[in-house]
């Protein structure tokens, strides 16, 4: 019920994004969508990339350090309140979230998907959908972006 | 010959004799090469003559070994400042290799030898490898570099002397170095502990194995015991210090046997010394100081108390593997290795120690001294690996901290931690660079 993300370490020099992204493409791969962290010394790209395991072969040999985590993928009602709605769930499931950005598909039908990085994802995902929260599973998020 | 000389499997080598030689014949041997080297060195090299002549010492002075601490010291600086040739003792015709330093600041220095030192060079390496267990049917990947260096070839030729196979690669390529490794049965690889670090390093990122590889003799730099227990944990290997300098022969001078518990210096050849580096005087086996050597056998560039700054001290009890040849503690830092940054002297050797502390692990990593607004700064810069890598900009700053709070414990500085990416520090293929001073003088 998770979905697998890359996270690379970048120093905050110019040219430094453009090293995986260009090993990334010059591989095939596609990015399904990213987020950027950055503190004024260092920054964490991360992405998700339906091949991850190649990805990552690919990011490693271009020398760059990858982190592997799972993260939740949640439908959120596209309305006002959608996302406080969804937020309130996770907060009476007890989980805190460290980080979240939206997933590239954007609206489809009426919905928005957003990752979240929680705590221990694989045990939080049975949880929520139990509790009616619209959690998607990897494989029907990438068949969902292939339309 | 008792079975206890036997570290090897397929048999105590007959060049490792001189090994376990009594001691009072030891010590007679190195008295006779001693007094012919001082005269050697009397007659034929003006600069030590000249000194002698200061003191008031003739060439016939020695009549015991503690009488060596009457002689002048030779120093690096006398090396360069009579650069190319002025120590030598041979005369051209005799000189048979040269090889020289890389020389951090301006001009190197010159080593020469003759085809006898070069088989003293030679049967030294053989007593080495051989004490690490090494023997004919080993397959040895010498991975220092090969050229004026003096670590490659004299490795080189040690290994074939020995009887093993050697595999002459030299430095760099780690690809090719890994897949040598494992194709090639490679059972002992030859280089820098810090090289080492990232072999295992690279192997463990492309998800190969180091296949038959059981032996690894490190030297040129020096390092911790942290780091050898990192390298043997990570390789599973067994990892032997080896002790040497071009100023006396290039490596060969010492070696830590199967206990790795100091080297043995190679007596018969090398005369070993613990001095003040201050005052310079002599101090007894077992106090801590710097080593100075005398070559006692070198034709073509006899060294007469030659400063090595390596500090270290003399191990008086005899080691359990039955050498005679006197041990000296590995050396973990260099007199000069060491800098100051406002008024506490640091050596690099203790951030070694904080980063292992800190993480487990030996992350690659460069001290960086700065000045701004006269105030001295020191940053360490520190390679990100798989292992210390968060995807949470709390996990690195956590990591930053903790690294500052491991250096500010043993140091006792609050020093700037700066995370680097994975492959960005620079890293040589001879001795690591661990300090970049950026200070202006």
């Amino acid at each position: 019920m998770t979905v697998r993300q890359l996270s690379l370490f970048l120093e905050n020099r110019p040219g430094q994004l453009r090293v995986p992204c260009r090993a990334l493409g010059e591989a095939g791969l596609d990015v399904l969508t990213m987020s950027l962290a950055d503190t004024r010394e260092f920054g964490i790209l991360r992405l998700v990339v339906e091949d991850w395991a190649r990805a990552r072969a690919v990011l490693e040999a271009a020398g760059q350090v990858v982190n592997v985590t799972d993260l939740l993928a949640i439908d959120v009602p596209a309305r006002p309140g959608g996302l406080a709605e969804v937020l309130g769930a996770l907060e009476r499931a007890g989980l805190g979230i460290e980080y979240m950005y939206p997933f590239t598909t954007g609206d489809r039908e009426g919905r928005a998907t957003l990752l979240f990085r929680v705590e221990d994802p694989a045990s939080a995902a049975p949880r929520l959908a139990a509790a009616g929260v619209p959690v998607v599973a990897a494989a029907e998020l990438f068949r969902r972006r292939r339309g | 010959m008792s079975s206890t000389w036997n570290d090897a499997p397929g048999g105590f080598h007959p060049v490792s004799a001189p090994d376990y030689l009594p001691r009072a014949q030891l010590e007679a041997l190195q008295l006779g090469r001693l007094q012919a080297i001082v005269r050697r060195a009397y007659q034929r090299v003006p600069l030590f003559r000249e000194r002698m002549e200061a003191r008031r010492l003739g060439p016939d002075s020695l009549r015991a070994l503690p009488d060596l601490g009457a002689l002048p010291f030779t120093v690096k600086a006398d090396l360069r400042d009579t650069y190319p040739f002025g120590l030598f003792a041979s005369p051209m015709e005799e000189v048979v290799r040269l090889h020289a330093s890389s020389g951090t600041t301006g001009k190197p220095i010159v080593v020469a030898y003759t085809e006898a030192d070069l088989q003293v060079w030679t049967s030294v390496m053989v007593r080495a490898f051989a004490a690490c267990g090494l023997h004919r049917g080993d397959v040895i990947q010498n991975a220092y570099g090969y050229g004026l260096f003096t670590g490659g070839l004299g490795a080189h030729y040690g290994a074939e002397a020995l009887g093993a196979t050697v595999i002459p690669i030299s430095g760099g390529n780690t690809e090719r170095q890994l897949m040598v490794l494992q194709d090639f049965g490679v059972t002992a690889i030859c280089c820098t502990p810090s090289y080492m670090v990232h072999l295992v390093e690279r192997a463990r990122e492309s998800g190969i194995g180091l296949g038959k590889l059981a032996v690894g003799v490190f030297g040129a730099e020096p390092w911790s015991e942290g780091m050898r227990r990192h390298i043997q944990d990570a390789a599973g290997i067994r990892a032997h210090d080896i002790y040497g300098l071009s100023e006396i022969v290039g490596p060969g001078v010492g070696i830590e046997c199967l206990h790795r518990d100091g080297l043995h210096l190679f007596e018969d050849h090398f005369y070993p010394e613990i001095v003040d580096p201050e005052t310079g005087a002599v101090l007894p086996d077992g106090s801590e100081g710097e080593l100075v050597l005398t070559t006692l056998s070198k034709q073509a560039m006899p060294m007469i108390r030659y400063r090595t700054r390596d500090v270290t001290a003399i191990l008086p009890e005899p080691c359990r593997c039955g050498r005679t040849l006197r041990r000296i503690r590995r050396i973990g830092r260099r007199a000069d290795d060491m800098f100051i940054i406002r008024g506490v002297n640091v050596f690099p050797s203790q951030v070694e120690a904080a980063l292992l502390q800190a993480e487990g692990t030996l992350p690659h990593y460069q001290i960086v001294l700065t000045r701004a607004h006269g105030l001295d700064e020191m940053e360490v810069q520190v390679e990100v690996t798989g292992a210390l890598f968060s995807d949470r900009i709390g996990g690195l700053e956590a990591l930053q901290a903790k690294i500052a709070d491991a250096v500010e414990h043993v140091v006792g500085l609050r020093v700037k931690i700066h995370l680097a990416a994975p492959h960005t520090l620079p890293r040589s293929e001879g001795k690591a660079r661990r300090v970049v001073d950026r200070r202006d003088p």
